[in-house]
């Protein structure tokens, strides 16, 4: 009769697992068709592989735009700065890159890393207060604001660096595959799947057990019942943009250690795959988030390797089927 | 009876609307004051204004002697008003007890005042751990007011309430809303239930067209139907 | 006035500039016949074209859009690969164009229909991520549009510049075809921006405005947002193909790079802001200033670039290459962005008022 009392069975927490299971459909699927056991191992290994970093890279974008609702089109840069500032601690220290040893390799990777984060995040500081704050709530100078930025930041690149490509080796210790039977899993793409894995356990942990991840669920949804209860959310969003440039700086080294080389578009050409999984995943949700790379990376290696000629094509045909299917992306977190 | 909260001549703009047209009235302290008037009337904007999610283009407002009609809405919260908004604004993404521990700022929840809150609302605490968007209409309701009262408040704002509830839920709701005024609160309170209204209110303001029309006892206008009907367009009982 | 469909610059400086602008352009074969600066007057020309069908979308509509260049390759394409295909004759350009325009509507319907079901800013990723792959294909498919290199060919006879229509001795200059042809381009640009600019004072134009503002209301109004919206993609896209054509006639050659790239979509989208947006006449002064720095500023940054190296200072000479002269106009737009929203045009009409 009512629904005061406490009778009645405890709603079941609805989990909507149906996307979850994407990835793994999409991977099966592709094995009949690409016929050999082995070359379906090593695809799907490097498609985990590419995800994760390009997961890392676009987990920021879409807090940032969930919580936010700023889209910076010029997210590319941070990728491209983070790679760049690898570079300042990898080429001088080459002899320690070059030695044997993993523990020396992650010695030095290591705080290329963090110095990578920590120059995309004072940038994104930067970006927040001059290019984003002053056209606050205007989606159209937004876009307009940001993608000047872009310009500028790569021109300033271009302008610090040279325009060459920089060649940037794999350490040794990463270098080459484990060999198993006839199966090659190439060890640098382990350390990045478990690089992404971290990322992501960490965003969740972040976001489900600590006060500041509850304020940043809360304010995805809803921005203004959080103020109404007395938190200044605008901080937060300062915060949030910064870990996110952060992260996409690591994607931007990672990345640019996968293809051993750096350059100052390659930014600009991850924005297309970061912006495609950023939609398809559903503004604000770092599950869809993390759901959407590991497609887009499979559509871009399966795809690769059964119809070369269309690997982003097929991309962009996979974003409209999701569309279609759900148009505001596999999970839509944001109440707007 | 100090009066805790006071607008004076509130003018506010959304965009090109020119919405409140010079608002004034004052809530006293520890009394429920009901806030009447026709659908687009301007009810829901002045508490938006008042918790300053909209900003005042003109006019004051006071709040304990403080004015806050420029003061951001986090800090307005912070002097102790609590809201409740038309859409209950639940998160759904979160559990019960993670949509109450973010409206507990002062500190940790307090169990005495739990437990009160469950005294009302029992469902709450069978749903305690499940994600607030799978509980009904009624239940985020609830939800909604546990979260304005799950600390002590100066002032609560509360909109529409009842709005498409069960009436075996509007009766606990109003129980809750007594039990509260009994504790000293101060509400102002936008409601079209006319049972509530009587029961819960002691003064009463007409909104209409974005201005005051009418404030008085609450008693009075219950006992004055053509009152009502001249206000209102028809009786409160009919308002149903 | 009506050739301006009511809608006259309404600043006496604005009018000045604008009779400067094309009065020059209008000259510049008879005056300035060398080749660079016949190439830049001919970009002007058709860039005032494409910015002003991009004016369109942004600045009347207020969408958001980085797949216009899609439909300037589209035009640029049909005409290129017409003429290699069937040889130097009007044949082929009339295919071409019956080809390309068609297909760039469809593009447009396909878009504008999409856009239902999105919203704002998920269309301009999505239309990034559609004129990425556009341009990937247009490199794949290289049996067709011959991949990176690109398609030249020839133009018929008429209009190569081979083609002496009047001698030097009759007239004081040479018409040759290349002359003819840059009058086509002239007069099929100045025709597109006075058709824009009947547009957007007509009624139609009046409704986009309208959804611009505030599509809700638009259409709360009872006025049919998505065919307003998908008619004014399919009038951008058709303009912009047709700059393309015009563009590849030019050239005598059509490829991705200058016809499908990236910085393209960001040179329009640098002069329609700087211009002035949702003013049609933005679209002509953006296009001027832009390419004029593009081509002569980057002289003098040489100049000065060279004085800095010389100097032994630090950053500087890398600030002030040649190659960097994006950098500083990529500053003037995020400037004009903020500080000058309506641009230059709006600047003109609208001088800041000192106050007392």
């Amino acid at each position: 009769m009512t629904d005061l009392a406490a009778t009645g069975a405890l709603p079941k927490p609805k989990r909507d697992l149906l996307p979850v299971l994407l990835p793994a459909v999409l991977a099966l699927a592709m094995l009949p068709l690409i016929g050999s056991g082995s070359s379906w191992v090593t695809l799907t290994v490097a498609s985990l592989a590419m995800g994760m970093m390009i997961f890392i890279m676009a987990s920021g974008l879409t807090l940032v735009f969930g919580l936010m609702d700023v889209l910076n089109f010029g997210h590319g840069a941070f990728i491209s700065v983070g790679a760049y500032v690898a570079t300042l601690v990898l080429l001088p220290l080459a002899t320690l890159v070059q030695a044997d040893s993993l523990l020396t390799n992650l010695a030095v990777l290591a705080p290329a890393a963090l110095l990578s984060m920590a120059v995309s995040g004072a940038l994104g500081l930067v970006v927040e207060r001059v290019l984003i704050l002053p056209v606050y709530g205007q989606h159209l100078k937004q876009i307009l604001m940001t993608t000047g930025g872009l310009i500028v930041a790569e021109q300033a690149l271009y302008a610090l660096w040279g325009p060459q490509i920089i060649p940037l080796p794999l350490p040794t210790s990463l270098r080459g595959s484990f060999i198993i039977g006839d199966i090659a899993i190439a060890k640098y793409r382990l350390l990045a799947m478990l690089v992404g894995l971290i990322v992501f356990c960490g965003i969740q942990l972040v976001l489900n057990r600590t006060k500041i991840g509850l304020l940043i669920r809360a304010g995805v949804e809803n921005r203004e019942m959080v103020e109404a209860l007395g938190y200044r959310i605008r901080r937060l969003f300062l915060g949030v943009f910064m870990v996110g440039s952060g992260l996409a700086g690591l994607g931007g080294v990672m990345w640019a250690l996968y293809r051993e080389q750096v350059h100052a578009s390659m930014g600009n050409d991850l924005t297309v795959l970061v912006f495609i999984v950023v939609i398809i995943g559903g503004l604000g949700s770092i599950g869809g988030c993390f759901i959407g790379a590991l497609l887009v990376a499979m559509v871009a290696n399966y795809g690769g390797f059964l119809v070369p000629k269309l690997a982003l094509v097929s991309n962009i045909l996979l974003m409209v089927a999701i569309l279609m299917w759900r148009p505001r992306g596999l999970y839509a977190v944001t109440s707007r | 009876m100090t009066d805790l909260l006071t607008l004076a001549g509130v003018h506010t703009h959304v965009g090109r609307y020119h919405i409140l047209q010079g608002v004034e009235f004052v809530v006293p302290e520890g009394q429920t004051t009901m806030l009447l008037g026709r659908n687009g009337a301007g009810k829901t904007s002045t508490l938006r204004t008042i918790i300053g999610l909209w900003q005042a283009s003109a006019g004051q407002i006071s709040l304990d002697g403080q004015r806050i009609e420029k003061s951001a809405t986090p800090d307005i919260a912070r002097l102790g008003v609590g809201y409740v908004p038309e859409s209950m604004a639940v998160f759904s993404d979160l559990s019960v007890k993670e949509n109450l521990v973010l409206a507990a700022r002062d500190g940790p929840l307090d169990d005495t005042r739990l437990e009160w809150i469950f005294g009302f609302f029992p469902a709450l605490r069978r749903f305690w751990l499940s994600r607030a968007g799978s509980l009904s209409g009624g239940q985020k309701q609830m939800l909604s007011i546990a979260r304005a009262i799950v600390e002590p408040r100066k002032l609560l704002l509360i909109d529409e309430p009842t709005k498409g509830l069960a009436p075996a839920i509007v009766v606990a709701l109003i129980e809750c809303l007594a039990e509260i005024k009994r504790r000293g609160a101060t509400i102002l309170l936008v409601e079209q239930n006319f049972h509530a209204a009587r029961e819960l209110g002691d003064k009463v303001l007409v909104m209409d067209n974005g201005k005051i029309v009418h404030r008085g006892e609450m008693a009075a206008m219950a006992a004055d139907v053509a009152l009502q009907e001249r206000m209102l367009g028809l009786s409160l009982e009919a308002h149903q | 006035m009506m050739i301006l469909s009511g809608d006259p610059p309404r600043s006496r400086a604005l009018t000045l500039i604008l009779v400067v602008i094309i009065a020059g352009l209008a000259i510049t074969p008879l005056v300035f016949p060398g080749a660079k600066a016949m190439n830049v007057a001919t970009k002007i020309c058709i860039f005032a074209a494409l910015v002003a069908s991009y004016d369109l979308l942004l600045g009347y509509t207020g969408t958001v859009s980085f797949a216009h260049t899609m439909f300037y390759g589209i035009g640029s394409y049909a005409i290129a690969i017409a003429l290699y295909a069937m040889g130097p004759n009007w044949a082929a350009v009339a295919t071409g164009v019956v080809i390309g325009l068609p297909l760039a509507m469809a593009l447009a319907l396909a878009i504008g229909l999409f856009s239902l079901r999105v919203e704002a800013i998920f269309f301009a990723m999505i239309t990034l991520a559609v004129a990425s792959a556009f341009l990937v294909l247009a490199s794949q498919l290289s049996w067709l549009t011959g991949g990176e290199d690109g398609r030249s060919f020839q133009l018929p006879e008429l209009l190569r510049p081979g083609t002496v229509l009047i001698s030097k001795s009759t007239l004081g200059f040479e018409l040759n075809g290349r002359v003819l042809t840059y009058y086509l381009i002239f007069i099929a640009s100045a025709a597109m921006i006075l058709a824009l600019l009947r547009v957007v004072n007509s009624p139609f134009g009046r409704v986009l405005q309208a959804i611009r503002e505030n599509r809700f209301r638009a259409e709360a109004l009872g006025f049919r947002t998505v065919f307003h919206l998908t008619y004014a993609n399919c009038i951008a896209a058709l303009v912009a193909a047709s700059a393309g054509m015009l563009n590849a006639l030019w050239l005598r050659y059509t490829g991705p790079d200058t016809s499908l790239s990236f910085s393209i979509m960001l040179d329009i989208l640098l002069m329609v802001v700087i211009g002035g947006m949702g003013t049609i006449y933005g679209a002509i002064i953006g296009a001027t200033i832009f390419i004029l720095a593009q081509n002569y500023l980057q002289a003098l940054m040489g100049a000065a670039f060279n004085a800095a190296a010389e100097a032994g200072l630090p950053l500087l000479p890398g600030l002030l290459h040649p190659d960097r002269w994006l950098l500083w106009l990529g500053l003037l737009f995020i400037a004009s962005v903020y500080f000058f929203p309506t641009g230059v045009v709006g600047r003109l009409r609208n001088p800041p008022r000192k106050s007392a």
